[in-house]
């Protein structure tokens, strides 16, 4: 470590004890963003019901900041795509995620969501919603624990908060 | 003088509604706030159930009748596997079809539990559905410790039962019996002598007797515009005849006794559980039954009363392994149909009412 930036650290530690935190804008609000997901009440087949159980009392998603469920996509900031998208659904699926305002995380709960599940061979899937919008976070199962999404919800809160970390873990730069 | 009258509107409501179950979609127009016509939209979550039944064995099937109705995933198991064991021929062991009235008991709670809870929520009440569901959960921690799965169980097969529950489940069961009365009660101190709730359903959508039977209604909607019809009782599958059970009726006709038969139905489930864990029987919970399943040629239509009504399974067999044909009657497609018939009058509010009531399950709906 050089001088000047040493020099820095003790600094802020001195403000530390005061209180008083540096941080960059940017930091700050990817701590907001990450802590407070409003994610749309987007159910679509049996995982809607466990999204449901981990909204309950017993799981609680509350504890962690993500309760807000919206009816809107206009006021909402993560898709979680809870369970089979069809090729009726679609294009609706893609309009209500072009509706949602910048900046948008989506989920892919369920096998169904992730890559098809046990319809993956039927005329009527769209197999992978990844297809038509982007996916941040995979949650397996069939249909996913509360647990499961919990965790995937944490692993989104992880990738919001450190995008810097994040990419050096995918492109090693 | 005129009398001024307000333009025609179209609205949209749907797929993504908060108080649609699932993705359901329907055009009404309506006249200020009354409503002229409804156009119901269904199909945004079919997955071609029956088509990919022709390219499965007759076993690998049962995991997809999980996901047709997924809040009573037993029943539609209990439904499909009773077909197949009807087209074979084949005699279930006594422990198996104890246990199975057992978890389709427990299902049936568990469904009307979600129904009373989804009901509040649509309109707006958020206390009794975290009660609900918190019990629900009790009944999810007991297919857990059996199946492994907390919704989807795929807990039967052709011939008996996937395993056998483990020593904690029956006293997990019993503390859930137990508790029953009390949870009941709150559900209607908190729900049904609610002046709000009471407004909101008393006297909105009435369906008559006549219409709800020329509509093939079944289940709790059919029930609760007196018409004394279940197939336990009508035609006594599995072993509903060894079982003294009562089938609530209601005569109200209207969304307030579609609501409240179900906590009538609770407490005869509740009934049957307990008679069924005093005389369940030892012995094997599986039949002899062939590794690969192949039913004679024939076909067959067997029916079983699923939470929400009739739920039918139709299998054509050509000797294969695979069914040549597998159609599936669900209970709830055949009840939305009253929906804009009997909507039609009324005021935008009531639609959520009504459409609440109908416990529609949108897997099921589109298959």
């Amino acid at each position: 470590m050089d001088v000047a930036s040493e020099k820095m650290l003790r600094e802020e530690e001195a403000l530390a004890e005061k209180n008083v935190f540096v941080t960059t804008v940017d930091k700050a609000l990817n701590w907001a963003r990450g802590h407070s997901f409003w994610p749309v009440t987007f159910g679509l087949a049996c995982c809607a019901i466990e999204m449901m159980a981990a909204g309950g009392p017993r799981y609680d998603l509350s504890r962690f900041g993500w309760e807000v469920f919206r009816a809107s996509p206009r006021q909402a900031d993560v898709m979680i795509v809870a369970g089979t998208c069809t090729r009726k659904m679609a294009p609706l699926l893609r309009r209500i995620y072009d509706q949602m305002p910048e900046p948008k995380w989506v989920i892919a709960m369920g096998s169904c969501a992730s890559a098809g599940g046990p319809f993956v061979d039927s005329y009527a899937m769209m197999s992978g919603v990844d297809k038509i919008v982007p996916v941040d976070v995979y949650v397996p199962g069939c249909p996913p624990r509360p647990e499961s999404l919990i965790y995937g919800l944490l692993q989104l809160q992880f990738k919001v908060s450190n995008p810097a970390k994040v990419r050096l873990m995918r492109h090693g730069k | 003088m005129t009398v001024e009258k307000t333009e025609e509107l179209i609205m949209n409501m749907g797929p993504q509604h908060p108080s649609m179950h699932g993705l359901f979609r329907m055009v009404v127009h309506v006249e200020g706030e009354t409503i002229t016509k409804i156009i119901p939209k269904m199909g945004y979550l079919h997955r071609g159930m029956e088509k990919l039944a022709e390219s499965r064995t007759y076993s690998q099937f049962i995991p997809y009748t999980d996901r047709l109705d997924y809040l009573a995933s037993p029943h539609n198991n209990w439904g499909y596997v009773q077909t197949v064991e009807k087209l074979m021929g084949v005699e279930v062991p006594e422990r198996a079809e104890y246990l199975r009235v057992i978890f389709g008991e427990l299902a049936r709670i568990a469904s009307h539990q979600v129904f009373i809870a989804s009901t509040a929520l649509d309109l707006a009440g958020w206390t009794l559905w975290s009660y609900a569901f918190r019990d629900r959960e009790r009944i999810l921690d007991m297919y857990e410790m059996t199946a492994g799965n907390r919704m989807t169980v795929n807990i039967m097969r052709i011939g008996g039962m996937l395993a056998e529950p483990p020593e904690e489940f029956w006293t997990a069961l019993k503390s859930f019996l137990d508790d029953t009365p009390e949870m009941l009660e709150e559900y209607y101190g908190m729900f049904f002598g609610n002046e709000i709730a009471q407004g909101r359903l008393k006297n909105v959508g009435i369906l008559t007797k006549e219409l709800a039977e020329n509509l093939s209604i079944t289940g709790p909607v059919l029930r609760a515009s007196g018409v004394d019809y279940d197939v336990r009782k009508a035609e006594p599958y599995s072993i509903y005849d060894r079982f003294d059970f009562k089938v609530p009726v209601l005569t109200g006709c209207d969304s307030y006794d579609r609501t409240i038969i179900r906590m009538d139905e609770i407490v005869e489930s509740i009934k049957i559980i307990k008679q069924a864990i005093r005389d369940i029987p030892g012995g094997p919970i599986m039949a002899k039954v062939p590794k690969v399943i192949k039913p004679p040629v024939g076909e067959v239509y067997h029916r079983v009363e699923n939470p929400k009504g009739e739920l039918g399974f139709y299998i054509k067999s050509d000797g294969t392994t695979k069914p040549s044909r597998v159609r599936i009657r669900p209970a709830t497609f055949i009840n939305i149909q009253m929906l804009p018939i009997v909507a039609k009058g009324l005021k935008i509010q009531d639609i959520v009412a009504i459409f609440a009531t109908l416990d529609a399950v949108l897997g099921e709906v589109d298959k």
